[in-house]
């Protein structure tokens, strides 16, 4: 349980049209992740499958279900906020608990469940204190309590880490990912950070200006980006995009080139001098102005001792090239 | 902040803020030292009063003459059932304008504000007829209708103000948790405005307990709260400063004492919520 | 949050505050304008008649009314600068860090919780008796023949105590607007070789420009109002010395029972009420929206 599907669905507010004629399909027990720049209608779409937002045309299924017109509460979904949300006035307990008394759940029941929810998450100490005395990590465990003891038919979390330290980001980033293998519940995560998209999803949902660029598990769409934007967005550091003769010389308008299939080489085609190193231990990150290329972002593996000012040559990767179109499409698929 | 500040002119401020705060709260200071003398100590010269002896007298004469506690309770269901009865019809409303505001969600709070720009004279013939009509004059019930109605836009406003503090976020999270309107109002909307209905409560109860227009002109004994309790000592056979004084401090102590326990909330609350 | 059900629940919460209000608004108002063209006095019942304008001719005829017009004018203003200039001196004064601010405090704030007729009954008969009252005591102290302040300046004498009711409340606003101003700010401004008078001038005022306008709107709209001061104090008098509109109304209908002039009476306060709220709403508009 837990299938959710948008037929040309649309937002506007006032004459602002938010999502376009917009289709998807979730599948049961999946974990999907929107990813696209701020502004882009992620948490609009999230809210439209919430119920918090009336969609302005098409239709909402979920398990089967038409929910277009159904309040939230009645759709069986639990949400993770931003902000967290938590009630700064009841304690953990009965923020954890508040979704149960809301749905008249036995007493004894609900304590047993918020119980357990407070094992999984390690928030068993922290019952009884309020939100206010429990540190960013703890609130957004709290968060994720409340939402786990209703047994949903989905999670929507709406950047949920965007609060957090980068360290703390990383290990709720896996916490998240195990409860999702352990509870196998569709859960629908928004972010910016494509970082957080392709390390947990099984599905990423790439939006731009409201418009489904792509969608596709995390190495379909590093390895096969549809278009310039989705190629731009997917990968960290950046795509490198080169234009004009050299991406011509490759039967292309923009050619594209993964900074770690770069290679530094004694004899490479691409001759440039180095900006900017930057010595991170593990890699080295290179920005080379190349001549008749443009400035490309490196990155190499460990420490080479190379620095500011140097002249090196690089080997562009001939299977690892992205070729695109005028319009920005892929052309063929990476080459 | 480190700032230089010279002894001097620490000296100058502390005795200025001092003498201004005093002079200002004289007046307060006077009936109080009043009301514990004799009638004939109390039309005394300033430094004679001061000497004289101290008596309870006032009090115990106060009470036996006017019926003191009449007029107190008559204030306290007013001032309380006015500002309970505003605080029902005012939630509801400012919920739904913080949280589900429309186009004309800000002209609808400036009307509700300009209601309360029309002088009370402007509607005092017909009320006046119409609490005589309806065997009003002169009762509680119809009393508390009008200080509702009087105080109702600044109560709406003043909640609004508060609401709009709080996160849309939390509410939402309530609603996916399933609650309904009534859940969502009682269990986290309201506990969460407690300070900001607190304070409004406050200015609400000030302010009713103060008013001296309606309650002047709709009563006369059984239902007159302690400003017309007061207003009674204006005819010149009440002139006894000492009695005078004794129903005076009666009548302003509990709001005073209220209000300087509640000094922090009504600041906020007399600001209306338009200072920070 | 906003579904096409929770607009449906909004409108129904709304509706009882709007529908008491506009009823408030609307049947007294209807029923007051109705009055002021009738002829209709309370000790001949049954007697009404159609009068025309009459009754706001005479109304405003009456040299009462062009005075009860003067006074209001003069006590709303008269209060409005006191409270107002000595509200920011007193605010800038209690802004300085001195020992026991918080009792000093309390004091000035004491006078806004005093209902209007316990203030006005205390300085008519403890201050300002000319026989009995402190100034007069002090008077005789230093040899000076003793003031009848509400027999020989009534109106200023309600200004005075009028004003001591609402200073607290401008002083408390002005400085809690006041301890929000950034320091650093005045700190730059210092290094910027900016005197004290500068800094008022350049920085204090308009930091203060909006909760200087809130006290105004607020204060306004209750000294419009004025009532219970002058009716415990001097009746209107000497003469209509001390008469404002509010009074001059109350005293045509309830005391000469004459609710058509009364109505017409209030129906010009309630004009001239709008003319000031016109003009009051602009300059709110316009300070409180940014
Ligand atoms: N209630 C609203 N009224 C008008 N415009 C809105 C509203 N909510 C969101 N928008 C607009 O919709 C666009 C998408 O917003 P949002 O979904 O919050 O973006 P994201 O979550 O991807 O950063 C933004 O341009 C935003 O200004
Ligand atoms: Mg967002």
């Amino acid at each position: 349980m837990g299938q959710i599907s948008l037929s040309s669905v649309t937002k506007t507010f006032g004459d602002v049209t938010v999502i376009p004629p917009l289709d998807l399909q979730i599948n049961d027990g999946e974990f999907v992740v929107f990813v696209g720049p701020s502004g882009c209608g992620k948490s609009t779409l999230l809210r439209l499958i919430a119920g918090l937002e009336d969609i302005s045309s098409g239709q909402i299924m979920i398990d089967g279900k038409d929910a277009t017109d159904a309040a939230p509460a009645e759709r069986r979904l639990a949400m993770v906020f931003q902000s967290y949300a938590l009630y700064p006035h009841m304690s953990v307990r009965k923020n954890i608990a508040f979704p149960l008394k809301m749905a008249k759940i036995p007493q004894a029941e609900q304590d047993k469940k918020v119980e357990n929810a407070a094992r999984i998450l390690n928030l068993t100490n922290y019952l009884d204190r309020r939100p206010g005395q429990l540190s960013g990590g703890q609130r957004q465990r709290v968060a994720i309590g409340r939402a786990i003891v209703r047994e949903p038919a989905a999670f929507l979390f709406d950047e949920p880490l965007s609060n957090l330290d980068a360290s703390l980001r990383v290990t709720m980033r896996q916490e998240i990912s195990e409860l999702h293998q352990s509870l196998k519940t569709t859960m629908i995560y928004v972010t910016h950070d494509q970082v957080e998209a392709m390390t947990m999803a099984d599905k990423i949902v790439v939006l731009n200006a409201g418009n489904i660029e792509q969608v596709g598990s995390p190495l379909e769409l590093y390895h096969h980006p549809r278009n310039l934007f989705v190629a731009g967005f997917i990968g960290s550091p950046k795509m490198n995009f080169v234009t004009g003769a050299e991406a011509a010389r490759h039967g292309c308008a923009t050619l594209g080139v993964r900074p770690e299939h770069l290679e530094v080489t004694a004899d490479g085609p691409w001759q440039g001098v180095i900006g900017l190193a930057e010595h991170l231990g593990s890699d080295t990150f290179l920005k080379v102005q190349v001549e008749g290329v443009g400035d490309l972002t490196v990155r190499v593996a460990g420490e080479q001792g190379l620095h500011h000012g140097q002249t090196i040559r690089l080997t562009p990767p001939a299977d690892k090239l992205y070729r695109f179109d005028k319009g920005g499409l892929a052309i063929g698929g990476a080459a | 902040m480190a700032r230089k500040t010279t002894p001097a002119k620490t000296a100058v401020v502390t005795i200025a803020a001092w003498t201004i705060g005093f002079l200002i709260f004289f007046p307060i200071l006077w009936i109080i030292i009043l009301s514990f003398k004799t009638e004939g100590d109390a039309i005394k010269s300033p430094l004679q009063v001061l000497t004289s002896g101290w008596t309870l007298h006032s009090y115990a004469e106060v009470q036996t003459r006017s019926n003191y506690a009449l007029h107190f309770w008559n204030s306290v269901i007013l001032s309380l059932g006015s500002t309970v009865l505003a605080l029902v019809i005012a939630i509801p409303a400012a919920w739904a304008m913080a949280f589900v505001p429309g186009k004309r969600t800000k002209d609808l709070l400036m009307w509700m504000l300009s209601t309360k720009m029309m002088p009370a004279v402007g509607v005092l013939v017909p009320m006046y007829l119409l609490f005589r009509d309806f065997g009003l004059l002169d009762s509680r019930i119809g009393l508390v209708v009008v200080l509702t109605l009087i105080n109702l836009p600044i109560v709406i406003w003043m909640l609004y103000t508060y609401f709009k503090e709080i996160p849309g976020e939390i509410l939402e999270a309530a609603r996916m948790d399933g609650a309904g309107l009534k859940s969502e109002i009682l269990y986290v909307l309201t506990p969460m405005a407690v300070p900001g209905i607190a304070s409004t409560l406050l200015l609400n109860i000030i302010l009713a307990w103060n008013e001296a227009f309606w309650t002047l002109q709709l009563t006369t004994k059984n239902a007159a709260p302690l400003t017309q309790f007061i207003a009674s000592y204006s005819s010149p056979e009440g002139l006894f400063y000492a009695k005078l004084s004794a129903a005076s401090t009666m009548a302003i102590a509990p709001i005073l004492i209220l209000g300087w326990f509640s000094q922090k909330q009504l600041v906020r609350g007399l600001t209306f919520g338009a200072v920070k | 949050m906003a579904t096409e059900q929770s607009r449906t629940a909004a409108r129904l919460m709304v509706s009882p505050a709007v529908i008491l209000l506009f009823l408030w608004m609307i049947v007294p108002l209807g029923m007051t304008i109705y009055f002021s063209f009738l002829r209709y006095n309370l000790l001949m019942p049954g007697m009404e008649s159609w009068a025309g304008f009459d009754n706001y001719y005479y109304f405003l005829a009456q040299p009462a009314f062009t005075s009860a017009l003067i006074n209001t004018l003069l006590l709303v203003g008269g209060v409005l600068l006191i409270t107002v200039v000595g509200g920011i001196a007193l605010a800038l004064l209690l802004d300085q860090p001195f020992k026991g601010q918080g009792v000093v405090r309390v004091m000035v704030i004491a006078p806004f919780f005093v209902m209007p007729t316990v203030s006005a009954l205390v300085w008519k008969n403890m201050f300002m008796n000319p026989v009995n009252g402190i100034f007069a005591h002090i008077a005789k102290a230093i040899g000076v023949q003793p003031f009848d302040f509400l027999s020989h300046a009534p109106l200023a004498s309600i200004i005075l105590i009028v004003a001591w009711s609402w200073l607290p409340f401008a002083t408390l606003i002005l400085l809690t607007a006041l301890q929000s101003l950034d320091r650093e700010q005045m700190e730059a401004a210092e290094m910027d070789g900016a005197n004290w008078i500068n800094r008022f001038v350049y920085l204090v005022l308009p930091h203060l420009t909006r909760s200087i306008t809130v006290v105004v709107l607020i204060q306004t709209i209750f000294l419009l109002s004025v009532f219970a001061e002058i009716l415990v104090t001097t009746n209107g008098g000497p003469g209509t010395a001390s008469t404002n509109l509010p009074y001059l109304v109350y005293a045509q209908s309830l005391l000469n029972f004459d609710v058509g002039g009364g109505s017409a009476g209030g129906i010009i306060a309630v004009i001239l009420a709008n003319i000031v709220a016109f003009f009051l709403m602009r300059m709110i508009g316009k300070n409180l929206e940014t």
